[in-house]
């Protein structure tokens, strides 16, 4: 047998792959350049798939531009948070998770509020009852139920309480937005994290239907937008829209809302408490408070009823006496869980 | 193979296209044709490391391969010297060519062995062709490419803005639109007698 074929392949080859190597190894000295060592250290925090999923030309592309301030820490799906932290930690930036916005179903008609048009018995899913007249439940804008947002979670943040809707734990959750995606009612929304009050409905009916329909739904009666001491709410086709600009959490709408259509995520909110310096002056019951929380006879010191306080803290902003303290503080839920 | 350069040109560029005909550099064609300017870039990088890889190929295949009869390695050797070349042009680039390496630059890692610049490489081979042949061929390829995913590029910056039914936004439209785009270039076929 003839072995020469085999020696010039094996000489071939592996000459070629020697000469490579020495030549870019070679190259690696004489050729380089100096960068930022930030730039090296992100580039091996990441997953070097080179996906291209954070917009930018590979992993190197993107190292790049995180040390230039061009991109944001985040940006990496395929690493996640683990190496969003890692690049954070290399920046010597703080990246927590409290930034990322939450997941929130801007729906609360359970199966016990909310009534069905007729009876389902296609595939148990969201997406498939959608295709059929846009799902059993009577009102159209509202979660189906099926639990569709629970499976897609990548976290695991989302499970299906007993009436039905999605009960999404916000301290599990990391604001990807698989579930916005997914729900083919859009009614999952990205909430900034810090955020405490949003309207949990997302029907556009008027009153008058959407009553036919839903206990919980809001019927565009205007009371939170007349009542908001920011102006931060309008009325858009029968729904509140709020400006999150504007919007102070104060939670008057929460307590205004006669259909109980509004969410706030605080875990306890502070109570007024008049002190001594009050003269009686009247402008806290009178022009302040909406909820009459606030009794007294003029120029007599006023008291509050703990009761009725909800902790807008709007009183505050009329005393001429500075004779109210806020009392507790203003709980987040994200804190607490 | 008897043909003249301008025919090996349309060849490569439009009647068959390495995009739309050949199905080669098909992941940079939908992966970063999100935007023009990322496409032009990319294309850029294509025809520039395919006119390289071409004649270092060439070379080596006609004076090192064939002469030792080792041509079944061929495979192995190419894919072993583009990666290479490209490492090392990328260096040099970062060093010395600083413009052209903020332009393009980041663009070479992603292509270091790319089908569409392996398989022009195979075709100069398989076709035949002498040197300035496969110049030709690789300029006109690399053009051929750049052209698709600009092209390319800029539909699928207006399907963005599109009224696109949920289901199908994002890549299974771009995969429709890329179809739709294959099919326009079926138009070209046999122009100037030229059926490669």
């Amino acid at each position: 047998m003839d072995w020469s074929l085999t020696f010039y392949a094996l000489a071939g080859l592996g000459g070629l792959g020697v000469l490579m190597g020495v030549v870019l190894a070679v190259a690696s000295i004489k050729l380089s350049v100096k960068v930022d060592p930030r730039e090296e250290r992100i580039r091996n925090a990441l997953p070097g798939a080179n996906c291209g999923a954070c917009g930018f030309p590979g992993c190197d592309g993107y190292a790049a531009a995180v040390v230039k301030g061009e991109a944001p820490l985040n940006a990496c799906t395929v690493g996640g948070p683990a190496v969003t932290a890692r690049i954070g930690e290399i920046m010597g930036q703080e990246v927590s998770s409290e930034k990322a916005p939450v997941a929130v179903l801007i729906c609360r008609g359970g199966k016990e509020h909310a009534a069905d048009r007729f009876e389902y018995a296609g595939t148990y899913n969201c997406r498939q009852a959608a295709l059929l007249l846009g799902g059993p439940k009577a009102c159209v804008y509202g979660c189906i139920g099926m639990g569709h947002c629970a499976g897609v979670c990548p976290v695991n943040a989302i499970s299906m309480g007993p009436d039905n809707l999605p009960d999404i734990n916000e301290a599990k959750c990391t604001g990807c937005g698989a579930c916005v995606r997914e729900c083919p009612k859009a009614v999952l929304k990205l909430l900034p994290r810090q955020k405490l009050v949003y309207l949990a409905c997302a029907s556009h009916d008027r009153g008058k239907a959407v009553k036919q329909v839903c206990k919980v739904g809001c019927i565009g009666c205007g009371l939170c937008v007349k009542n908001c001491p920011t102006q931060a709410l309008s009325l858009v086709n029968n729904l509140p829209v709020m400006d999150f600009d504007k919007c102070i959490d104060c939670g008057i709408c929460v307590h205004k809302c006669p259909t109980r259509s509004y969410v706030d995520r605080a875990k306890g909110r502070p109570k007024a408490v008049i002190n001594k310096n009050c003269n009686g002056c009247t402008l806290c019951a009178t022009k302040a408070c909406k909820f009459k929380a606030v009794e007294g006879e003029p120029k007599e010191r006023h008291k509050v009823t703990v009761d009725k306080c909800i902790g807008c803290g709007e009183c505050v902003k009329v005393c001429p006496k500075n004779a109210i303290d806020m009392v507790g503080a203003l709980g987040h839920s994200s804190q607490a869980a | 193979m008897k043909l003249n350069p301008a025919q090996i040109f349309i060849g490569a560029f439009l009647i068959n296209n390495v995009l739309l005909f050949r199905f080669l550099g098909l992941c940079p064609f939908f992966g970063v044709s999100t935007a023009v300017s990322t496409a032009v870039g990319m294309s850029a990088a294509v025809m520039f490391v395919m006119l390289l890889a071409s004649w270092v190929t060439w070379i080596l295949f006609n004076t090192v391969l064939a002469p030792l009869g080792i041509v079944f390695l061929r495979t192995a050797v190419f894919i072993l010297v583009i990666a290479s070349l490209v490492q090392f042009v990328e260096m040099f680039l970062k060093k010395y060519v600083r413009a052209l390496y903020s332009s393009m630059g980041i663009y070479l890692p992603l292509i270091t062995t790319n089908c569409a610049i392996l398989g022009v490489t195979f075709l100069n081979i398989d076709y035949r062709f002498n040197l300035l042949q496969s110049t030709v061929f690789a300029v006109g390829s690399g053009l051929g490419f750049g052209l698709v995913i600009v092209l390319f590029a800029a539909i699928r910056e207006r399907l963005e803005y599109a009224p696109i039914s949920g289901s199908f936004k994002g890549y299974p439209i771009s995969f429709v639109a890329a179809s739709l785009v294959s099919l326009a270039f079926y138009g070209f076929a046999g122009l100037f007698g030229v059926s490669l």
